[in-house]
C-alpha cells in the first residue's frame, strides 16, 4: 500500500522554478502527490521512493492556460461534422454548454499538450449568446475527466459580427441583450406564470432564460467578444445595467481606455499578435496587451488558432517585446487566466495544494530554442507523442516505415 | 489574431498563386540574370503585341550611403560576421566584412547589439489583393468565374493603399509574390513587388522580374467548381490541367511560327493561351499550391508530360512524404512553421517538414500566406530551424535565414539580384533589435533598395496608407 502511494510521488528536482504566485526559485523542488503538488522550494526534501524528474538547468513553471479556442470541440477546421462549438437556430444559445460536445480522443490534444499548454478554455462560437463556455485539461479519457470547471461563463458577441443576430445594428445588439437580459429576470419573477400559460411567451425559451440567471446573479462571467472601443464601452455599461461580473475578449481597442478598465476591475483577454485593422476595430495594433498591463488591468493571453494553442508561448514572448514585462506575460497565460475563470484556488501557480499541471522546459519557456521536457497533468506524466511526432518518426527516413 | 471564420474563408480562397511574364521586359532596371531577354520592339507597333507590356515604373529613391557597423551580419550566403559592418550606395551593397571601407559621406549607423539580414522574401502572399479592411469590396484574389483564368494578372487587383504593407514592412518584408488565391485550377499571373509605399503597383513591381503562374491543386478548386460544372474531383482537376495545356501547344506552336518568319497576320492574341504558352517556353513560373504529396507528385508528372519545371509546391505540408522526389525534379517547398489541420489536406502537417525538406536538398522557404505571418517570417523560420534540431536533424542558422531570403529570391526567379548581403546585391537590408530567431527581436530598420523606408524609432520612417490616415488613433492618443 505504502509503494502504491509513493509510486504516484514524482519529485522534480533541481529546476528553476517558476512558481508565479511568488518570485523564482533557483535549484528548487516540486514534490507531487496523487495529482497535487505538495510542496515547492529550495529546501523540500525528495521522499525515498519518489519517482524523480531532474530539471537541473531547465526552467519549471505551471502549465500554460489558453484562454480561446475550441479544443475538444473541432478536428478539421473544414469539416462541419467535426465541429461542435455552433449551436444553429438560437440567437440566445445561453442554455448551450459545449461540454458534451468535448471529444477527448481529438487529436488536437496531445499535439498542444506536448507543447506545454495543458489547460484550455473551449469556447461556443456564433450567435449573439453563443453558449457556455467550459474549462479543460488537456488529459482524461472521459469529458468528465477532463472538465476543470463547467460553465466558466456566457458568451456573448458584441462585436462587428454580432450584428447578424441584431438586425443589423450594433445599436441592435445591445437592445437585443439588454431585452434577453430582462426576459430572464421577468421569468425568473414569474416563473409559475409563465409555466401556467398566464403569461405571453418570451421569444427566448425558458431553457435560455434560466442558463442566463446565474450571470445575471453575478454567479458566472459574461464574457463578451467586443474589439471596438465603443462596444467595449457598451459591454461595460451592460454590466453596469445589471451588475455583471464582465470579462472581455478580443478587445483590440481596450487599450485607448486601459485606465478606466482597470478602474472597473475587468480583466481582458488579449491575443498579443492581432494588428489586423477592420472595420470592427481600426485602432487595432501589438501593443495592446503591454498598454493594459502597464495601465493594471488584469490580462490573459490568447492563442486563438485551435490548431496551434501550442503557439500561446509565441504569443507571450511577443506581448513582451511589445510591451509587457516578461514576468506580466508569464502571469497572463496561468495564474492569470485561472483567476479570471474563477478556478486559481486549484490552477494557475506552482503551490501546495494546486492541482499539478507541470512543464519542464529546457529554457525560456517563450523563446524559440526552447523545447519542453516533461509535462505533467493533474500529476501524471504525459508521453510526449501525438499524431504529428509519429508521422515524424514514420517518414524520417525514407521510403517510409509503413 | 486569426479569428475562426476569418480564417476558414482566407484558406477556402486565399492559398495559391501563380504568375507569368511575358517575353517583353520593360523598365529602366536591370534585368536579373534568369529573366527571359526583352523581344525587339517590332518597326511601326502595328498591334498591342508589339508594345511593352504593362511596364513597371519604379524607380528608385536616392540618398547617402548608409554604413551600418558593428552589427553582426547573417549574410545568408554562408557567414555570420560578428562586430561586422556594411555599406550601402546608390541601390547596392558595396562591402561586407569584418573592416569595410566606407565613403566619406556615409549615414552611419551603429549597429552594437544588433543583428542584420538581407531583406526577407514573402513567397505566398496576398496582400493587396485581399487588403484589409477585408470588405467584399477589397476581396480581389480569386476570379472565380472560371476554373481556368491564366488570363488574369495579379497586379491588376493589387491596391497600394492596402494597410498591411505597412505593418509587413515593420516585419523586415522588402519583396513578395502577389498572388490570385487558389479557387481556381490556375489562377493567374503573380506579381513581384517590391514592398515600398507608392501610389501605382506599377511603382512596385520589381524591374525585370518573371511573373509565376498560380495553380492549385486540391480541395479548393473542386469544392468551388463542383456545384459549377466541375471539375467535381481530383481526377477532374488534372484533366483540367492537361486541357488547358494541350490547347497552349497549339497556340504557343502558331505564335513561335510567326514571330519567326513574320508570315501575314499575326495570329490573334488569346490571354489565357498567351500565359500558358509563355510557361511552356519557360518564361513564366509555375507557383503550385499543393498540400499532399500524391498530389504533388501527379503535377510533377503534369509538367513532364508538358516539358515545363514547376518552380515551387506552396502550402506544401506534405512535401517531407516526398523530399527525394522534390529533390531529384529541382522543385521547392514553400512551406508554413506549423499550420495544420483547417482541412484535410493540411491534416498530415508536421513542425519539422522544413528540416527534413533542407536536410535532403530541397529548395525550402517558410511562406506566409497571411496579413499576420508575413510579419513575423523571421519568426516562423526560427520555429521551424528550432524544431528540426529538437528532432535531430541538422540546420544551421544560416540555412534557416536563407529559408526566408536567398531561398524565396530563387523560387521567384530574382536570386542573382536578392537574397543574400554580398557586394553586387540590391541593398534591401534590415536592422534587427537582437537574433532574428528571438521572440523579443523586432525589425528596427529596413533598407528597400537602399531607401530607409522603416525606422522603429523614427516616425518619419513609419509610413502610413492613406487609408489610415485619419481613423487609426495614433499611438498613446486616447482620441
Amino acid at each position: 500500500m505504502i509503494a502504491l502511494l509513493l509510486a504516484q510521488t514524482i519529485a522534480i528536482t533541481g529546476g528553476t522554478v517558476y512558481p508565479v504566485s511568488g518570485p523564482k526559485v533557483a535549484n528548487a523542488t516540486v514534490l507531487i502527490r496523487d495529482g497535487k503538488i505538495v510542496a515547492v522550494g529550495a529546501g523540500v526534501t525528495t521522499p525515498s521512493g519518489a519517482a524523480r524528474i531532474d530539471a537541473t538547468g531547465k526552467w519549471v513553471t505551471p502549465g500554460l492556460i489558453d484562454g480561446a479556442g475550441q479544443l475538444g470541440l473541432v478536428e478539421i477546421g473544414a469539416v462541419p461534422g467535426t465541429r461542435e462549438g455552433f449551436l444553429r437556430g438560437d440567437t440566445i444559445a445561453a442554455a448551450f454548454n459545449v461540454a458534451e460536445g468535448l471529444n477527448p480522443a481529438s487529436m488536437l490534444i496531445p499535439v498542444t499538450r506536448i507543447e506545454g499548454v495543458t489547460t484550455a478554455l473551449a469556447t461556443p462560437l456564433g450567435n449573439l449568446v453563443a453558449g457556455q463556455a467550459v474549462l479543460i485539461d488537456l488529459a482524461g479519457n472521459t469529458i468528465e475527466e477532463m472538465l476543470v470547471k463547467s460553465p466558466v461563463g456566457i458568451v456573448a458577441d458584441l462585436s462587428e459580427s454580432g450584428k447578424n443576430e441584431a438586425g443589423g445594428s450594433r445599436a441592435g445588439v445591445a437592445d437585443r441583450l439588454r431585452r434577453a437580459f430582462r426576459d430572464a429576470l421577468l421569468y425568473e419573477r414569474r416563473r409559475a406564470d409563465f409555466n401556467r400559460a398566464q403569461m405571453p411567451p418570451l421569444p427566448e425559451s425558458p431553457p435560455d432564460l434560466e442558463a442566463l440567471l446565474p450571470m445575471l446573479h453575478g454567479q458566472e462571467a459574461l464574457i463578451a467578444n467586443a474589439n471596438r472601443r465603443s462596444d467595449i464601452e457598451t459591454a461595460l455599461r451592460l454590466a453596469r445595467e445589471f451588475k455583471l461580473k464582465l470579462v472581455l475578449a478580443g478587445a483590440q481597442e481596450a487599450w485607448q481606455i486601459a485606465a478606466e478598465l482597470a478602474r472597473a476591475d475587468v480583466p481582458v483577454l488579449v491575443e498579443p499578435l492581432d494588428n489586423i485593422p477592420s472595420y470592427d476595430a481600426l485602432g487595432v495594433r501589438y501593443e495592446n496587451a503591454g498598454l493594459l498591463a502597464k495601465a493594471g488591468v488584469k490580462i490573459a493571453l490568447l492563442e486563438t488558432d485551435t490548431h496551434n494553442s501550442r503557439n500561446l508561448r509565441q504569443e507571450a514572448g511577443n506581448a513582451v517585446a511589445y510591451g509587457m514585462s516578461w514576468e506580466q506575460a508569464l502571469r497572463a497565460v496561468t495564474l492569470s487566466p485561472a483567476e479570471i475563470f474563477g478556478v486559481a484556488d486549484r490552477y494557475g501557480s506552482l503551490e501546495a495544494g494546486k492541482v499539478a499541471n507541470v512543464v519542464v522546459w529546457s529554457g525560456d519557456p517563450f523563446e524559440f530554442t526552447t523545447g519542453v521536457e516533461h509535462v505533467l497533468i493533474r500529476g501524471k506524466e504525459t508521453p510526449l507523442k501525438s499524431r504529428q511526432t509519429e508521422l515524424l518518426e514514420r517518414y524520417r527516413k525514407l521510403p517510409p516505415n509503413y | 489574431m486569426r479569428h475562426a471564420l476569418f480564417l476558414l474563408l482566407a484558406l477556402t480562397w486565399a492559398c495559391a498563386a501563380g504568375s507569368a511574364r511575358p517575353a517583353r521586359v520593360a523598365g529602366a532596371a536591370p534585368a536579373p540574370a534568369q529573366a527571359p531577354a526583352p523581344a525587339k520592339q517590332a518597326s511601326g507597333e502595328a498591334s498591342s503585341v508589339d508594345r511593352p507590356q504593362y511596364p513597371s515604373t519604379y524607380q528608385r529613391h536616392t540618398g547617402r550611403p548608409v554604413l551600418i557597423r558593428n552589427a553582426t551580419i547573417m549574410t545568408a550566403a554562408g557567414q555570420e560576421i560578428p562586430n561586422g559592418s556594411i555599406v550601402l550606395a546608390a541601390g547596392r551593397i558595396v562591402a561586407v566584412g569584418a573592416k569595410v571601407d566606407a565613403p566619406a559621406d556615409a549615414v552611419v549607423v551603429d549597429g552594437t547589439g544588433k543583428y542584420v539580414t538581407p531583406g526577407l522574401i514573402d513567397e505566398h502572399s496576398h496582400l493587396g489583393v485581399y487588403a484589409a479592411p477585408g470588405t467584399d469590396a477589397e476581396s480581389d484574389g480569386n476570379e472565380a468565374t472560371n476554373p481556368v483564368t491564366a488570363e488574369v494578372w495579379a497586379e491588376h487587383s493589387f491596391w497600394p493603399q492596402d494597410p498591411q504593407i505597412p505593418l509587413a514592412i515593420a516585419g523586415g518584408i522588402t519583396t513578395i509574390q502577389a498572388l490570385p488565391g487558389s479557387a481556381n485550377l490556375i489562377g493567374g499571373r503573380s506579381a513581384i513587388l517590391k514592398l515600398i509605399p507608392a501610389r501605382t503597383v506599377q511603382e512596385m513591381k520589381f524591374p525585370g522580374a518573371r511573373y509565376g503562374l498560380k495553380m492549385a491543386c486540391g480541395e479548393n478548386p473542386k469544392r468551388v467548381y463542383g456545384q459549377k460544372g466541375g471539375p467535381s474531383t481530383r481526377m477532374g482537376n488534372m484533366a483540367g490541367y492537361r486541357g488547358a495545356y494541350i490547347q497552349a501547344e497549339g497556340y504557343r506552336r502558331k505564335w513561335d511560327k510567326w514571330n519567326k518568319d513574320h508570315q501575314g497576320d499575326p495570329p490573334e492574341r488569346n490571354l489565357k493561351l498567351e500565359t500558358l504558352a509563355e510557361v511552356l517556353r519557360g518564361g513564366i513560373y509555375v507557383q503550385n499550391h499543393c498540400y499532399r504529396s500524391d498530389e504533388m507528385a501527379q503535377m510533377l508528372d503534369l509538367g513532364r508530360e508538358f516539358g515545363f519545371p514547376i518552380r515551387s509546391f506552396h502550402h506544401a505540408v506534405e512535401a517531407y512524404k516526398i523530399r527525394d522526389l522534390l529533390a531529384a525534379a529541382g522543385t521547392g517547398a514553400a512551406v508554413w512553421a506549423d499550420w495544420w489541420g483547417f482541412k484535410e489536406e493540411a491534416m498530415d502537417g508536421i513542425k519539422e517538414n522544413a528540416a527534413l525538406l533542407q536536410q535532403a536538398g530541397v529548395r525550402v522557404n517558410i511562406h506566409s500566406d497571411s496579413p499576420s505571418g508575413i510579419q513575423r517570417l523571421n519568426q516562423e523560420a526560427a520555429k521551424a530551424m528550432y524544431a528540426g534540431i529538437r528532432a535531430g536533424i541538422p540546420v544551421t542558422r544560416d540555412q534557416a535565414i536563407r529559408w526566408v531570403t536567398a531561398n524565396p529570391a530563387w523560387a521567384i526567379g530574382l536570386d542573382s539580384l536578392i537574397g543574400t548581403l554580398e557586394p553586387g546585391k540590391v541593398a534591401d537590408v534590415v536592422v534587427w533589435s537582437g537574433d532574428p530567431f528571438s521572440v523579443y527581436s523586432r525589425a528596427v530598420q529596413v533598407y528597400n533598395d537602399g531607401w530607409l523606408v522603416y525606422d522603429r524609432n523614427d516616425p518619419a520612417h513609419q509610413p502610413r496608407t492613406d487609408f489610415q490616415l485619419g481613423q487609426t488613433p495614433g499611438p498613446g492618443s486616447d482620441r
